[in-house]
């Protein structure tokens, strides 16, 4: 599903990621962990190009995203991520937040479209919006936050506002969602919650690379841990075998430190 | 005390009598056009440059385009808004051969100025609003120019209100220049009643006081345009 091939990323002289190249495949829950500065979070963010990588290349949709020729906005549109610091839009009401992508695509579709005698999507910009809108509100039930639709980020708690956020990552059916550090800036009474839906995502088969600093997350659902450190994966395998015989040492000294 | 009351009468006796007062309403009028025109097309051309200004620059089209915007942001705020005026009407006009009218002349300078100060504005908005809402636009896949518009400058705008009020209410005060380009506005209808008479006192006073109370009044607008914007801060 993505390819990554001989990935670097410097920030000026700071060479962050050193040639990195592996594969996730469909159905896949990679869960990237490793010490604060490794490059975890900048490894994440090239993978949809919100960094751009400095050389290499990233195959996602048949295409090399990370060539600046590429549209990337629409390989965006499958591959949702959820931050950290949630980044929902401040200025829209939690409904506005989930359908602006829907209803924006929606209509630059509609537009290209019209011409198109095979087209069979929704006809008016009103069918997009109410399309749009249904959605949206399946997506809020699932959370049991249909209530907030109408109410602005502002005034929901953090893990209400991260909760919204993967939902508004779900309203354009994304094939990946990419999570960088999703339950950091949250209380602790509140992580339970956002993993909870995470756990949810995943066993409805929804592909997913999270970097995180929850070890029982990373052991319960992940399938494949990728253990990075000063820019490369040192180690990776599946959880029972990283958690319970890690082999390079310095895996070994992060384990001893974490759990 | 005697005679100012003398002055306000002869005062009146030009003003309502002989309709002095239609003077000033065209005054008033053409400060009002002018100021509130020239904003507008200020926010227009601010917007703009602050969004080139503010482009990431990978490409050698922004590059360009924002040497030309800092040239244009340096030229019109290095200059005085009544030379701007004036070469525009003496210089530029003749040069291209355009007859404008002066009204029309004073909107267009005072846009084009106001362009380059609420762009340095902007830019400080576009600035102050997190990074994430870029990103969080972008990560669902948004163009930049759509979240730019849609999401960043309208927060940008609630924390800059305060800074466009000033920018409006300056403008506002800086009309009583036109009329070195003969265009009619407050300052000069007071003006002609005061030579009308040759007495100034009592006209200049009414003009000031004309012109603090639209001041306060524009204050009293934004005051509520704050509030109303500031809706989504609040909680629930």
């Amino acid at each position: 599903m993505i390819e990554v091939v001989n990935l670097c990323k410097s920030f000026g002289d700071n060479e962050v990621l050193k040639n990195i190249t592996t594969t996730i495949k469909k159905g896949e829950k990679v869960v990237v962990i490793g010490p604060s500065g490794s490059g975890k979070s900048t490894f994440l963010r090239c993978l949809n190009c919100m960094e751009d990588p400095t050389s290499g290349s990233i195959i996602f949709g048949g295409e090399n995203i990370a060539d600046p020729k590429v549209n990337i906005n629409i390989h965006r549109q499958k591959m949702g991520m959820v931050f950290q610091h949630f980044n929902l839009f401040n200025n829209k009401t939690v409904i506005e937040n989930i359908m602006m992508a829907p209803v924006y695509v929606g209509i630059k579709n509609l537009r290209k479209q019209k011409k198109n005698p095979d087209y069979t999507g929704p006809a008016t910009k009103k069918e997009v919006k109410q399309q749009a809108y249904d959605k949206a509100i399946e997506l809020l039930k699932r959370i049991g936050l249909e209530d907030k639709a109408d109410a602005y980020p502002s005034s929901l708690s953090g893990g209400q506002k991260q909760r919204v956020a993967i939902v508004r990552s779900l309203a354009m059916d994304p094939d990946v969602i990419l999570f960088d550090e999703p339950t950091s800036a949250l209380d602790p009474e509140m992580v339970g919650e956002v993993l909870e839906l995470m756990k949810d995502l995943a066993d409805q088969g929804m592909t997913m690379v999270v970097v995180t600093h929850e070890m029982g997350f990373a052991r319960e659902v992940g399938t494949r841990i990728m253990f990075m450190d000063e820019g490369r994966f040192v180690e990776e395998g599946t959880p029972e075998v990283f958690f319970s015989n890690p082999q390079s040492e310095r895996a070994v000294e992060f384990l001893s430190k974490v759990l | 005390m005697n005679s100012f009351m003398f002055k306000v009468e002869k005062f009146l006796d030009i003003f309502i009598d002989k309709g002095g007062y239609k003077e000033v309403l065209i005054g008033l009028q053409n400060t009002m056009i002018i100021a509130v025109a020239g904003l507008l097309i200020g926010i227009v051309i601010g917007t703009l440059i602050a969004t080139v200004r503010v482009m990431p620059k990978y490409k050698r089209v922004v590059r360009v385009l924002d040497k030309f915007c800092s040239f244009y942001v340096a030229l019109f705020r290095g200059t005085p808004m009544v030379v701007q005026l004036l070469v525009f009407y003496y210089v530029m006009l003749p040069l291209i051969g355009i007859k404008m009218s002066s009204v029309l002349v004073a909107i267009t300078v005072f846009g084009l100025n106001s362009g380059a100060y609420i762009s340095e504005i902007m830019r400080g908005g576009i600035l102050s609003v997190d990074p994430g809402q870029m990103e969080g636009g972008r990560s669902v896949g948004l163009s930049y120019g759509t979240t730019m518009m849609k999401i960043v400058i309208p927060q940008a705008v609630k924390n800059i209100l305060p800074t466009m009020g000033n920018e409006f209410i300056t403008l506002i005060k800086e009309t009583s220049i036109v009329s070195f380009v003969g265009a009619k506005d407050l300052y000069l209808a007071f003006q002609s009643i005061g030579s009308g008479t040759y007495e100034y006192m009592v006209p200049y006073l009414v003009m000031a006081i004309i012109y603090i109370v639209i001041v306060c009044l524009i204050a009293l607008l934004i005051k509520v345009m704050e509030r109303r914007l500031r809706k989504s801060d609040r909680g629930r």
